[in-house]
């Protein structure tokens, strides 16, 4: 194991350069953080991670952001285990009506200021699940949504993009 | 188990076969053949493989292990009633709950009648029964199962959990911190998959049966596939068929590799996620490359596959098998040797052999505590026939034991890839030089409706998928019944006598899907 971390140590690191934040997220959000964000957040943000009734292919995704080869975490971007802690609530899945109360009640504990992002075709319009009687749709519907990352579900790289224009346009207000 | 009679023998007696069930007999039994066999149940080992309700009747598929044998049988519900299963197979308690909730059919001298995916929440009771009820006017809060003692607290954990995780319900009564009792409350990701599927094309189910559960997307549309190609008769192109086994190979290790480090993980060994997850990612990639999926959703599709690997494939494929080779061993000798680690993992978590035999509970759940099948070698479907691998199989039952099948799995399903690649029969070429897409059309059959039922064996276990495809070629009804279903109860002995502490190794190591089981 030790050879394995010399290794680690000496091949220099696996982790690859940041996508550049994305242009149409970057523009939905600097319209809605002037009025939204007075405090800074100084480049760092904490996620709370909720699925409202995701397949789990989101979660897989987002599970990747946390891996070597992305690493969120150098952007001061961290998954928290509690709303409490959390400055963004990254919401997945069509809403189902069992997880409604659930969704709501998490976005209630998180304290201001907050951001919604709506991750993945479910969680924006409801996806191939819209029509059904035990989804309510849009994350939309149960709370306000800052941003929206779309993809079935998003690349790892996507999601990077999405959340660094979160961070860039919260430094800036 | 001495002087059973074979499966084929008892409902050749006491039922009438069905037309048009294909490729294992359907038989429609009448209330009295259906409590005959009932009480043949309660002596004999056949394994309860799915049970599942449609507006005025319940059907459920049984496997004699040891010979193979598959049924399914059916009884017409007039008065919405069925006599329970549960008494004799306790892994239909929750599937009765679930048709109750979501047909009306209530299961008689049931074990446990409590609601299951209806939390009260869909503004409509039984909604896809044909006469959907108004909501309950005061709905009262989920009764948990009593609990008496001394000294005994609960802790309530869920849905929403602290990881990036699905959501669910767990009730934990600890005393100390041994847990003497966890019940878990599912069903908060309950999207109406079932419903939805009904009355829509076969192309748009396949979308729907694709997004079961995310990290089985290529296996749910295995099932799902395999399924309506059985009911309508449609033979698969060779190259499909192969193609179909490479990703779900590629899925099954991509996987195991992210709970091998989930695992070690949750035993305060981060060092192994890190790893593991870079495996994980260089699957992932090499899948994008070559599926344009990084999941390979809608890959599989009825009829074939809607997409065939780019010309540089194989060597990449090859490539990825040598690399994961060479990176994999290493840390399984790390895994093996760390005593920190072995001090989590060994003897947490124990199921026994007479639990998985009794739920029928497959994947590694099963094949380590003693249960050694796979949809894969029983039934067996193409191209797995063809292939060399096999089926690992452990007796300890702990959690460690879980983390063993699943490295053993991922260097079978390396030798299968490599094996895959080396024989995929060739691309066809036609007249004009173009390569048309190993995919053959699938459409209804005209007038009647036809019944087709699947096993697939997903990275977590064996998948039922159940379909009735209408003349027109929409789908009548589909049940897709995931692995979870008969690993979850288990979760509930497994912890049991555990400390709290243990309970996210536990749950890890069993990974079901909340998406798959509530549907």
């Amino acid at each position: 194991m030790f050879r394995h971390i010399l290794r680690s140590l000496t091949g220099g690191p696996v982790t690859e350069a940041a996508p550049a934040p994305s242009d149409p997220a970057l523009a939905e959000l600097a319209d809605k953080l002037q009025k939204a964000a007075k405090a800074r957040l100084g480049r760092s943000l904490s996620i709370r991670e909720v699925d409202a009734g995701s397949c789990n292919g989101c979660e897989l995704e987002i599970h990747a952001l946390n891996n070597p080869i992305y690493d969120l975490e150098r952007f001061g971007i961290r998954f928290v285990a509690s709303p409490r802690h959390a400055d963004v609530l990254l919401v997945t899945g069509p809403v189902t009506k069992n997880m409604r109360e659930a969704l709501y009640r998490t976005w209630d504990a998180t304290p201001d200021p907050k951001w919604v992002i709506a991750c993945g075709d479910c969680a924006i319009g409801g996806g191939v699940f819209k029509d059904s009687y035990a989804c309510v749709g849009p994350v939309e519907e149960v709370v306000p949504v800052d941003l929206r990352i779309p993809g079935c579900p998003p690349r790892p790289a996507e999601l990077l993009a999405g959340l660094l224009a979160l961070l860039e346009t919260s430094a800036a207000t | 188990m001495y002087g059973e009679q074979p499966l084929f023998g008892l409902l050749n007696r006491i039922g009438t076969p069905v037309e048009g069930h294909r490729p294992w007999p359907r038989y429609r039994l009448t209330r009295e053949g259906w409590l005959a066999m009932i009480e043949e149940l309660a002596g004999n080992a056949w394994t309860l493989l799915g049970l599942w309700g449609e507006q005025h009747a319940v059907h459920a598929a049984f496997r004699e292990d040891l010979a193979g044998d598959i049924a399914v049988v059916s009884l017409d519900c007039p008065q919405g009633r069925f006599p329970s299963l549960s008494p004799v197979r306790p892994s239909a308690n929750r599937l009765e709950r679930a048709i109750h909730d979501l047909f009306g059919l209530t299961a008689e001298r049931t074990t446990d009648p409590r609601s299951w995916l209806d939390h009260d929440a869909w503004g409509v009771r039984r909604p896809l029964s044909d006469h959907p009820a108004a909501p309950a006017p005061n709905p009262g809060p989920y009764t948990f199962l009593p609990v008496e003692g001394e000294g005994l607290h609960q802790i309530p954990v869920g849905p929403v959990h602290a990881g990036i995780i699905e959501p669910g319900h767990f009730r934990f009564t600890a005393n100390g911190e041994t847990v003497v009792r966890l019940e878990e409350r599912l069903g908060y990701v309950h999207k109406g998959i079932e419903g939805l599927m009904r009355g829509k094309s076969i192309g748009d189910a396949a979308r729907l049966a694709a997004r079961v559960s995310g990290d089985s997307t290529v296996a749910h549309s295995l099932a799902f596939a395999r399924a309506v190609e059985a009911a309508l008769g449609v033979e698969v192109p060779p190259r499909a068929v192969w193609l179909r086994a490479l990703m779900a190979e590629l899925e099954r290790i991509a996987n195991h590799f992210g709970d091998i480090g989930a695992v070690c993980n949750d035993a305060a060994f981060a060092f192994m996620l890190a790893e593991m997850s870079q495996l994980r990612e260089r699957v992932l990639r090499v899948a994008d490359t070559c599926f344009g999926h990084r999941l390979m959703m809608d890959r599989v599709v009825p009829g074939g596959v809607s997409v065939d690997i780019p010309e540089r494939g194989p060597a990449l494929l090859l490539d990825l098998v040598a690399d994961l080779r060479k990176r994999f061993a290493p840390l399984v000798t790390i895994y093996d040797g760390k005593a920190s680690l072995q001090d989590r993992t060994v003897s947490t978590g124990i199921v026994s052999t007479g639990l998985v035999n009794r739920f029928g509970t497959g994947g590694y759940v099963g094949r380590a505590s003693g249960r050694g099948l796979d949809a894969r070698r029983s039934p067996g479907y193409a191209p797995y026939d063809d292939l060399e691998f096999e089926v690992p199989v452990l007796t300890e039952g702990d959690v460690n034991a879980r983390v063993w099948i699943r490295i053993r799995e991922v260097e079978q399903s390396l030798s299968l890839i490599e094996q895959i690649v080396k024989r995929i029969p060739g691309v066809p070429r036609g007249l004009d030089g173009t390569t048309p897409l190993p995919c053959v059309p699938v459409e209804g059959q005209g007038e009647t409706a036809r019944e087709g039922m699947a096993l697939v064996e997903a990275f977590r276990g064996e998948i039922l998928t159940w379909v009735r495809v209408n003349g027109d070629g929409t789908i009548d009804r589909c049940h897709p019944r995931d692995a979870s279903w008969f690993q979850w109860p288990l979760l509930e002995a497994a912890i049991e006598g555990n400390i709290v502490a243990d309970f996210p190794l536990c749950n890890k190591s069993f990974n079901c899907s909340y998406s798959g089981h509530d549907l």
